[in-house]
């Protein structure tokens, strides 16, 4: 481990693949938090817009009564 | 670090390496039961956040996933159905496995407890820690009761998705974790007595290997004769109607059945294992048909067609 490991420059391939790999990750990255984005504004209207009554609890405790 | 090529360790890994780290074939099963649980709760929840808390269900256990094989990455190197893994394959150094794991992990936990519930959320953080920490870190290498244990983690995607609707812990949603609970040894035991040699390989004390196979078919046909009565009892507390309890009955007769074949005979070189491979073939199908037939059963009686 603490050997120095021998280096070198890239080279234009290695360079590219490494660009590539790069790239698609910042993709699927950029794809998950526009999603996250979404995803988080949705859940606060619903959260905004919900009536006290209709709290979970309430509706199964009534349900389980009936 | 002095053996690899020292120009692949500056590539980053893939992101399909990432998601395979979250072992999405596992994770089908989770989405199941997890919407199960959900579609059988008395209740309602609205679809956003039916849709948030089975992702933060998944993303759970995900993460969970990672963690695991962040921890596991040199036992699974010398076992042949995990060394195409991605840390022991290569391709993701350790760090970035860890570093996902709680990454996932967190963000799970936390979008949970604000959108959902923070009992929900509570209930999925002891989950990640059950699995990747009890489980994986310090069960797995001590006991060949370990896939009980550990099927405990794998038990508590209904759990969680029944609360995310009703808000608090009733009996269903214990039983449903129960009954997971006991249907994993039989389940994953099949599999050990025709794959048990790469175990006994990385040491991790798995039940034929230690116990002996003898010992390990009686006890499938343990866990499978309570999982019988135990499948059946959401039926005798009145937790559903009889669409479920019937279903549970010839669903579990089954398995026992196919249990009673696996647990009293004994292998001899050359069989093939074939009841082996059909009890493990069967309690996925089983699982399958029965959380189905929990909803189905909630959908009758909601819609009256069963008293």
């Amino acid at each position: 481990m603490t050997q120095p490991i021998e280096t070198r420059p890239l080279t234009a391939t290695e360079t590219e693949a490494l660009r590539a790999r790069q790239r698609e990750r910042n993709k699927v990255m950029g794809l998950i938090l526009g999603f996250l984005v979404i995803l988080f504004f949705a859940i606060s209207i619903v959260k905004i817009t919900a009536k006290p009554e209709h709290a979970p609890a309430e509706g199964a405790e009534q349900a389980e009564h009936s | 670090m002095s053996t690899a090529n020292p120009q692949a360790l500056i590539m980053p890994a893939d992101w399909r390496d990432f998601f395979a780290l979250t072992k999405p074939g596992v994770m089908r099963l989770v989405i199941f039961t997890a919407v199960c649980g959900m579609l059988a709760a008395p209740g309602t929840i609205h679809p956003v956040l039916a849709f948030t808390a089975i992702l933060c269900i998944a993303v759970g256990a995900g993460g969970a996933a990672a963690l695991n094989q962040w921890w596991e990455a040199d036992i699974d190197a010398v076992m042949k159905r995990t060394a195409q893994r991605p840390i022991p394959g290569g391709r993701m150094d350790r760090t970035s496995a860890r570093d996902f794991g709680f990454a996932l992990s967190g963000i799970s936990v936390m979008t949970m407890g604000l959108a959902i519930s923070w009992l929900a959320a509570g209930i999925l953080a002891f989950s990640i820690f059950y699995y990747s920490y009890l489980y994986t870190v310090w069960l797995k290498p001590r006991t060949p009761q370990n896939i009980v244990i550990g099927g405990g983690a794998g038990a508590f995607p209904p759990l969680i998705g029944w609360i995310a609707v009703t808000g608090h812990i009733t009996w269903m949603p214990v039983l449903l974790f129960l009954i997971i609970f006991m249907w994993t040894p039989p389940h994953f035991w099949a599999l050990a007595l025709f794959v048990q040699i790469d175990y006994s390989k990385a040491g991790i004390p798995m039940m034929p290997v230690v116990a002996g196979e003898r010992s390990t078919r009686w006890q499938i046909l343990a866990y499978a004769a309570v999982l019988l009565p135990l499948s059946m009892t959401p039926w005798f507390i009145g937790g559903t109607g009889w669409v479920y309890g019937l279903s549970a009955f010839l669903l579990s007769g089954m398995f026992l059945w196919l249990s009673v074949k696996v647990g009293l005979r004994t292998a001899t070189p050359g069989d093939g294992m074939k009841p082996e491979k059909r009890l493990f073939a069967y309690s996925i199908f089983y699982l399958f048909i029965l959380f189905a037939m929990l909803v189905a059963d909630r959908f009758a009686s909601v819609y009256g067609l069963q008293a």
